[in-house]
């Protein structure tokens, strides 16, 4: 597993706010997340943790307040490169091949010896042998693969994970959470919604709870924590 | 409320005079005889058209930059007058033309020009109202409507580069071509009255804009609750 | 990554992705039949308005099948929210609407050679001689319809009733390019060809101008 290229990256939400209309997706929001740490954030849905994240990805623009990511020894343009995300679609095509999908997102990002990389991938997601295969034909738990193997491509310092366990079986899962710890372990500053207790919140150092776009709790004890995730669909 | 009456009485006097001026003041053209009296409606509409898409343009512009949702009820209000005043065109050019010409569409390069533009605004207008939420709504349709505005000299253009090859005649002179001078100080002076009208609508939109924005603003959340 | 690479990359993927289905090429082209053979109903295909309209009815065609065409363009980046990736990946997004409008453009053009026989032989008239020409009118005036039809796209892609947002949006704005595409080809077909500059001229200010705005713009267009 290639360590991460950036390593100690640590993610700031200063007020921010997000505005749908008149209808505020987030309120006030101000985070520190520090450099390595596993947050897990919780809460119902429409509670704001996609809009925050896809906030942090840099996908949607805040309507107030500030995010700044930083990192020693890099500039902030090439900290936000390193950035992965995984979301509730799969963001990769159908029409194309596993090979084809990660090939096409690796050269894009510029990244050295894609062919290599693309493979090594491959084979740490378990997909090296259906990589001629288009994603169409894929199970719901394999496309997930393609799409965490897409995050991974550029060993990035920091990423961001929107419900990852969906429509992963329980192997699936197992490998999930295993492939986050070593990134966890290697630097990689990890952010993921979750519903619910499983190995994978079992990795999380924080919990973050959300209400209606405010946060409601925030601790790194482990009571707290699990008590945070376990009302979680409350 | 006593203000707004008042410029709002102030404004339609204005066009009342206008009016006055064009039908008794100006005098009697050559040729076309009575119905040429329309031209100073007519044209001085088309002008106060165009300046209302160029106050929509310049909205566009501001709210693309600064995303303030003013902008985008100003690009509404100015699009909304802008495409009245050109309807207004597009109804005095037939009724001009059907006693001078004897049919009702000439094909005339700058009614034909106008039509198209129209259609452009009609076009941001129906955009607006398929696409549910504030934001993206204003987003697209100013983007939508800086694009249109571009294309508006390019329109001119082409039909006036390529569709004046075929003789059709031209609805009504340009403002000052052979315009003797109390004919011309009448067409001027509607283009002022019908500014006046223009902005003064434009004004009166937005505010009913912003009242809706408002309302918008409260039923979402009463919804959400 | 630079703008050129991501660019060339980002195309590579729209044509492999179009050659494997060929659902675009295929539909555009059989539409276009369907829409010249029905346009000789209308009127008699080998008398001399003939001649004077054809080229006016080859672009109107050409107008309607790119609007359908063109459609899908970004509609399909939403199937896996494939936009999102391509938003993460690229360093200039102005790269997705460059390769897209280039792959736009060489689909119409494909289309376009592929049925300039057919129209040739539909409606009597030479187009051998000044193939080249008409190659190069067609060039501009379907990369004129590229970038302001990828722009259009962007946008209908997020309105509702988006199958007929994007004609509606698409063909008034797209008049200059009709009129000036229509002249050009009509002179090159006419008994005594010549190229008229003035409409090449014209054709690439719109490209320039259509270009620029989308340079200047494109990324607010990709929003969320």
């Amino acid at each position: 597993m290639t360590p991460p290229a950036v390593r100690s990256t640590s993610i700031r939400f200063e007020d921010i706010d997000k505005r749908y209309g008149g209808l505020y997706a987030l309120r006030r929001v101000s985070l520190e997340v520090a450099a390595g740490e596993c947050i897990v954030l919780a809460g119902r849905n429409g509670s704001g943790k996609t809009t925050l994240l896809r906030i942090a990805a840099r996908l949607v623009r805040p309507s107030a307040g500030k995010l700044s990511f930083s990192a020693q020894g890099s500039d902030e343009s090439t900290v936000a490169k390193s950035i992965g995300f995984v979301a509730h679609a799969t963001m990769v095509y159908d029409d194309l091949t596993a090979e084809e999908n990660l090939l096409l997102f690796a050269r894009l990002q510029g990244i050295a010896q894609p062919v290599q990389r693309v493979e090594e991938l491959l084979r740490d997601v378990g997909l090296f042998d259906r990589r001629g295969s288009l994603v169409r034909t894929f199970s719901r738990g394999m496309r997930q693969r393609v799409a965490i193997a897409r995050a991974l491509l550029n060993a990035p310092g920091i990423l961001l994970l929107d419900e990852p366990a969906t429509g992963l079986d329980p192997q699936g899962t197992a490998w999930l959470a295993e492939t986050l710890r070593r990134m966890g372990d290697a630097g990689c500053t990890i952010v993921m919604s979750l519903h619910g207790e499983s190995e994978i919140s079992a990795l999380a150092t924080r919990a973050i709870r959300l209400d209606a776009g405010a946060v409601v709790a925030d601790t790194r004890s482990g009571a707290d924590l699990r008590s945070i995730l376990a009302f979680a669909d409350a | 409320m006593w203000k707004r009456g008042f410029v709002g009485a102030a404004v339609l006097s204005l066009v009342a005079a206008s009016a006055y001026a064009s039908f008794f003041i100006a005098p009697t053209e050559r040729t076309m005889g009575l119905i040429q009296r329309i031209f100073y409606f007519h044209a001085a509409s088309a002008w106060a058209g165009m300046t209302a898409f160029s106050v929509c343009f310049v909205a566009n512009l501001l709210y693309v930059w600064r995303r303030q949702p003013k902008w985008d009820s100003l690009g509404v209000s100015a699009a909304e007058v802008g495409l009245a005043f050109i309807t207004i065109v597009l109804i005095t050019g037939p009724i001009w033309a059907k006693p001078v010409w004897g049919i009702y569409w000439t094909w005339d390069a700058r009614l034909t020009s106008t039509f198209v533009l129209w259609l452009l605004y009609i076009s941001y207008l129906l955009l607006r109202t398929l696409i549910e939420e504030p934001d993206r709504r204003a987003l697209l349709s100013a983007l939508f409507g800086i694009f249109a505005f571009l294309d508006v000299p390019l329109v001119f253009g082409a039909i006036r580069w390529w569709r004046t090859q075929h003789p059709a005649p031209v609805i009504m002179g340009g403002p000052g071509s052979g315009l003797e001078p109390t004919m011309r100080a009448v067409f001027f002076f509607s283009v002022f009255a019908l500014h006046a009208l223009m902005a003064f609508l434009i004004v009166e939109r937005y505010g009913l804009e912003k009242l809706r924005v408002e309302l918008e603003i409260v039923r979402r959340e009463a919804e959400a609750v | 990554m630079s703008l050129f690479a991501n660019t060339t990359v980002l195309l590579g993927k729209e044509l492999r992705t179009e050659f494997r289905s060929r659902e675009l090429l295929t539909t555009t082209i059989v539409f276009i039949l369907i829409v010249l053979v029905l346009f000789s109903f209308t009127f008699d295909p080998l008398s001399d308005e003939a001649r004077r309209f054809g080229a006016g009815l080859l672009w109107l065609a050409f107008l309607f099948a790119a609007s359908l065409m063109l459609q899908p363009c970004f509609l399909r980046e939403q199937t896996n929210d494939t936009l999102s990736a391509l938003r993460l990946s690229v360093s200039d997004p102005f790269a997705i609407f460059l390769a897209k409008l280039a792959a736009n453009t060489l689909f119409l053009l494909l289309t376009e050679l592929l049925l300039l026989p057919i129209f040739a032989v539909m409606y009597n008239v030479r187009v051998l001689p000044v193939l080249h020409w008409i190659a190069l009118v067609f060039f501009l005036g379907s990369l004129g319809v590229s970038i302001a039809g990828t722009a259009l796209s962007a946008i209908s892609a997020q309105a509702r009733m988006r199958e007929l947002l994007l004609p509606l949006l698409l063909l008034p704005l797209l008049t200059p390019i009709l009129i000036a595409s229509t002249e050009v080809t009509s002179a090159l077909l006419d008994r005594s060809p010549y190229v008229q500059w003035k409409g090449v001229g014209f054709l690439v200010a719109f490209d320039v101008v259509f270009l620029t705005a989308l340079w200047l713009f494109g990324e607010y267009l990709l929003e969320e």
